[in-house]
């Protein structure tokens, strides 16, 4: 379908993780590592990690892959990406933290399309999202410019879309965001989710932008003229649509969607019920993903666009237990590294990638940011133990 | 005016694509098909008209005979035709065609696609059948596509392509009432709005262009030489297909249009949308005047859903039928 929906995905998800951890990083830090002491999180460490994202996320050469027309990518290519962003940080995320975490920027973003009036909202639900990035790096000159530089970048390629062409971005994206259903705390609190997952459609608010609320038939005679209006029950209680917002670099975006709707309060990050296990799609268990050779080309682009942090300098990084206690963390954790996946993709690209001088390239890229003691055997390994590591 | 019926499950849920449902009624099996794409896959499923049966079938989309699960289905609908039925789909690799029953694919065409990902999309989506020999599909370039389609076997060919519309084609729809005194066999439509009047033969012939001032319309039907077009600022509006002259226009959804259907019998109009609401209408031609009238008939709500497909299940309109984003099920209606 649509080949521009990849930054809507990247931005948005990126976006709401930032959102996520934002909060979570000003709640005490239970450390997996005892030897670790447990405490705050530092302001100085907070504004680091927020940054070391920010600007992995929003640096050049990572933009100028994601702008790229391509189709979007497989859930799992989308959670090994934003668990790399995350990674770009000195924090450490386990897997079931990663696993939640992913489950909270899905189903916000999902409420956010779903929720869009007109398609073309899609793109002001960005705008609030990169609005709220900006504020979180003021205090960094440099960023401020990469992140203005972007949001130009995205003004351009999508500002004079077609409303039809919004759609089609919007349609593949509810493919994308289709059948999760998990309860996210924030929403089953505010009435905004159902108790089966599904979001609440209300019937009621402004009509957007170009539409006129429901009720009114009107009939015409040869000449063009007006005959007779009439009205008839419409079901709802709609309003007349209200001004709309700016797709401008700065204004007010006037839509809600896509601010930041976590509280100070812990319980709003939460998803209730068991962590969701990564279930592949059904249909592609049967027909071999003759794609999987090229996401993991396109995703080795990305990644070794993407600045590496130099992490040997003696920092460990901090481990960091996102959600939840620590019998929920271990249970969550067995549950995923049972499920073995990972092996698969493993293989195939191990072979694919002597072949592909792409992957190699980049491969190459990275071994000049690590330690010789750590360089493996095989190039090609280094990417993929990166992307292990979840 | 309508009440529920018991819903028919699906193997996986609709997707939000423009006229996903399509309906077949086979009167002499007594059964009705249906089939709602699901991302690469169509589920179809054979319903008895006594309740009792049901049995379920999933297509995939192909690039040729190989099947791919990258590649995503646009629409799918079956073609009626004197001779013979046959299941559409339309997907980004191009278009496969079908026994009605889903067995065998008796004919593929692929579309060109450029080598290096370009900016814009490429993919099939509009079905229509034409008279009793065409079958015509729209592409994502705006091109109408018009495939000769033999009374049986698979010796299909395409017979000509009609290059009017810039963008892409959003639904088509061949004249369904039967008579044979209408002039225009086919309407097409594009996401600009732009909506295009056809006539069938060996060479189709343009009668007329109606615009669309970039509102795209998103589902279209033909009915007594009346285009009814579905907005996606959620207006209906129905224009005289030779002439183009407006004779009516409704606000009839808050939100983007996604299906229209006519019962040719009765002339009721079913509308749905991302609303929630599916809104039954009845259409009354007046000859003498050369007008045409809408009246509102019915409501239903279904809850919390973005509709994408609502079809009438019989030519009647009888009984109805809906699916949703998101929803495993085929939600049925009955008169009574």
């Amino acid at each position: 379908m649509s080949l521009k929906t990849l930054p809507f995905l990247v931005m948005n998800l990126g976006g709401e993780m930032l959102y996520v951890l934002d909060q979570r990083l000003k709640a005490p830090n239970i450390p997996l590592d005892k030897s670790q002491t447990a405490g705050l999180w530092s302001e100085d460490d907070r504004k680091k990690v927020m940054s070391d994202i920010i600007g992995t996320m929003f640096n050049k050469p990572f933009m100028e892959e994601l702008l790229k027309p391509q189709d979007v990518y497989s859930h799992r290519a989308m959670r090994t990406l934003l668990t790399r962003i995350a990674h770009s940080s000195i924090m450490r995320l386990n897997a079931a933290s990663m696993d939640k975490l992913y489950d909270l920027t899905i189903m916000a973003f999902k409420y956010q399309v779903q929720l869009c009036a007109r398609p073309r909202d899609v793109l002001l639900v960005t705008f609030n999202h990169i609005d709220a990035i900006r504020r979180f790096v003021r205090h960094n000159p440099m960023l401020s410019n990469q992140i203005d530089e972007a949001q130009r970048q995205l003004i351009e390629m999508y500002k004079h879309l077609t409303d039809g062409e919004f759609q089609l971005i919007r349609q593949t994206l509810l493919v994308f965001l289709q059948d999760m259903h998990i309860k996210v705390s924030v929403f089953l609190r505010e009435n905004l989710q159902n108790c089966d997952g599904r979001f609440v459609l209300d019937s009621s608010g402004p009509v957007p932008q170009g539409s006129d609320v429901p009720g009114l038939i009107r009939l015409f005679n040869s000449k063009g003229r007006e005959v007779k209006r009439y009205e008839f029950p419409s079901c709802g209680s709609y309003t007349s649509h209200v001004r709309e917002g700016s797709f401008d670099m700065s204004g007010d975006r006037v839509t809600r969607l896509g601010t930041n709707i976590y509280s100070e309060s812990a319980e709003n990050t939460q998803t209730t019920g068991a962590p969701r296990m990564f279930k592949q799609n059904t249909q592609a268990t049967t027909v071999p993903n003759l794609l999987a050779k090229e996401e993991l080309n396109l995703l080795a682009k990305l990644i070794g666009s993407m600045e590496v942090r130099d992490t040997q300098s003696g920092n460990p990084g901090f481990c960091v237990n996102l959600f939840a206690t620590d019998k929920e963390e271990e249970e969550a954790g067995t549950a995923s590294e049972t499920n073995g996946m990972y092996s698969i993709i493993h293989i195939q690209a191990t072979e694919d990638h002597r072949a592909n001088s792409e992957l190699a390239r980049i491969a190459d890229e990275f071994t000049d940011y690590r330690d010789n003691s750590d360089v493996p055997s095989s190039k090609g390994d280094h990417l993929l133990s990166l992307m292990d590591e979840l | 005016m309508y009440h529920k019926e018991k819903s028919i499950q699906i193997k996986s849920s609709a997707s939000a694509l423009y006229n996903n449902l399509s309906v077949l009624r086979i009167a002499p099996r007594s059964l009705t098909y249906f089939a709602v794409v699901h991302a690469n896959v169509v589920n179809m499923v054979s319903a008895s008209w006594d309740g009792l049966n049901y049995s379920h079938r999933q297509l995939q989309s192909k690039e040729g005979t190989v099947a791919t699960s990258s590649s995503l289905i646009m629409q799918a609908a079956w073609c009626v035709l004197p001779s013979r039925d046959l299941l559409v789909l339309t997907s980004q690799q191009g278009i496969q065609m079908y026994e009605s029953d889903g067995s065998i694919m008796v004919y593929w065409h692929a579309l060109d696609s450029p080598e290096t990902p370009t900016a814009q999309a490429v993919f099939a989506r509009g079905i229509a059948a034409v008279k009793e020999k065409y079958i015509c599909v729209g592409t994502s370039s705006g091109s109408v596509l018009v495939f000769d389609i033999p009374s049986k076997g698979s010796n299909i060919t395409l017979s000509e392509v009609l290059e009017e519309h810039k963008d892409s084609i959003t639904d088509m729809a061949s004249e369904c009432s039967g008579s044979q005194e209408c002039i225009a066999d086919l309407v097409s439509a594009d996401d600009s709005g732009l909506l295009c009047i056809w006539k069938s033969g060996e060479d189709f012939q343009l009668l007329n262009k109606i615009p669309g001032f970039d509102m795209t319309c998103s589902s279209v039907k033909l009915w007594k030489g009346t285009v009814v077009a579905g907005y996606g600022t959620g207006q209906i509006r129905l224009y005289e297909a030779v002439t183009g002259i407006l004779h009516a226009e409704v606000n009839a959804h808050a939100r983007w249009i996604y299906s229209l259907d006519v019962a040719p019998f009765s002339g009721l109009l079913l509308s749905a949308a991302e609303d929630s609401l599916v809104r039954v209408w009845h259409l009354t031609m007046t000859p003498e005047t050369n007008s045409v009238e809408i009246d509102h008939m019915y409501n239903e709500c279904v809850t919390d859903t973005q509709i994408c497909g609502a079809k009438f299940c019989d030519g009647d309109g009888y009984a109805f039928a809906v699916t949703g984003y998101d929803l495993t099920e085929i939600i049925r209606y009955t008169q009574g």
